[in-house]
């Protein structure tokens, strides 16, 4: 699977966006698509190992889950961007595409406050349970208190 | 106990309000023992009894100062480094020993996070008194380079009273040598009752 070839299968989807320029190929996808596109990147383009899933908060345009996934037996990166609502939105889960991602998007909720829809066990996995607000949210602010150790 | 938001440094100022709020984990004797001196102590003559026996045990404390082997950071290399042989605090009498039970002295070295914060508490609780807390680097100094992030205790002082704070990030073994020679005299002016003299933030 080449970088042209891997363009060209996912331009004929309906919906997705591939930006121009990379490597690695950038592809943006709508929130209802998103698993199903996942899905054919890893079967029809071969990218088999999940590298890593994070979020962008972009303010007024609101969270974008960033998810990075390579073909290793071709070099091949794809990075799958998908735009959501403002904080507490909700975004399908990867985890029965690429079960590498349960932990991952478990950060991503712990962080953001992104729920991940058909995530089996969605709990914080870094902060106390105990934790109110979610930190990399940039309507976090800095000197929130947290009793009684600030 | 109701939070204050720490903002930048003029909340240095308001150190010996929180200080005094905080609930007292400092050392404790026995009440015998306590009325055993004062009667020794006022007694005609018994001055010269009570303080040489507290300049005795004062001495004692200050020659066998274990510190627990508790690491945090990067400030934990050196520590490390200081309890090798290059630089050998064992000739000052401090053997880094591996239960809180058994030792006199935390050695804070590195970020405390809001986290470790119970754990650290605990460790400190587990020690017996009378018993002494060096923080060593900014980050337990005050929080230092992660001082604004969501997770970080800003400054152990918050969780465990400090005798001697040691600068630097981290601090190189000299450094943190000079603060366990400090805290050896601050132990040497231990009050007869084993009590600390309450703090003094102009001195200090």
């Amino acid at each position: 699977m080449t970088d042209e070839r891997a363009r060209q299968l996912l331009s004929t989807i309906n919906g997705v966006v591939v930006v121009d320029g990379g490597p690695p190929l950038t592809i943006y996808i709508e929130p209802a698509q998103y698993a199903s596109v996942a899905a054919f990147v890893k079967e029809t383009i071969g990218c088999q190992f999940f590298s890593f899933l994070s979020a962008v908060d972009w303010k007024a345009d609101g969270l974008e889950v960033v998810t990075w996934v390579d073909n290793l037996a071709d070099g091949l990166s794809v990075v799958l961007r998908t735009k959501l609502g403002a904080e507490g939105a909700s975004c399908p889960s990867l985890v029965p595409v690429y079960r590498g991602a349960n932990w991952m998007e478990r950060e991503c909720f712990d962080m953001f406050g992104i729920r991940f829809d058909g995530h089996p066990d969605l709990r914080r996995i870094l902060l106390p349970d105990d934790w109110q607000g979610h930190p990399l949210l940039k309507s976090y602010a800095v000197d929130t208190p947290y009793p009684p150790y600030r | 106990m109701d939070v204050k938001v720490w903002k930048s440094i003029k909340d240095l100022q308001d150190y010996d309000e929180y200080r005094k709020r905080r609930p007292e984990t400092g050392d404790k004797h026995s009440a015998l023992f306590e009325s055993v001196t004062e009667g020794i102590h006022s007694f005609p003559g018994g001055f010269a009894v009570t303080t040489v026996a507290d300049d005795f045990l004062n001495w004692a404390r200050k020659s066998s100062v274990w510190p627990v082997t508790f690491g945090l950071a990067c400030c934990a290399i050196e520590m490390m480094a200081t309890f090798a042989s290059r630089f050998d605090v064992e000739r000052l009498g401090m053997v880094p020993w591996a239960s809180p039970r058994h030792s006199d002295l935390m050695i804070v070295s590195g970020t405390v996070t809001i986290k470790m914060a119970p754990m650290l508490e605990r460790i400190y609780n587990q020690m017996p008194d009378p018993k002494w807390a060096v923080s060593m680097g900014s980050c337990s100094n005050s929080g230092g380079p992660f001082r604004h992030g969501y997770h970080v205790v800003k400054g152990v002082d918050r969780i465990i009273p400090v005798d001697v704070s040691v600068p630097g990030c981290p601090p190189p073994p000299e450094s943190l040598l000079n603060g366990l020679l400090l805290l050896q005299e601050q132990i040497s002016h231990f009050h007869q009752t084993g009590k600390r003299r309450d703090p003094n933030p102009k001195e200090d």
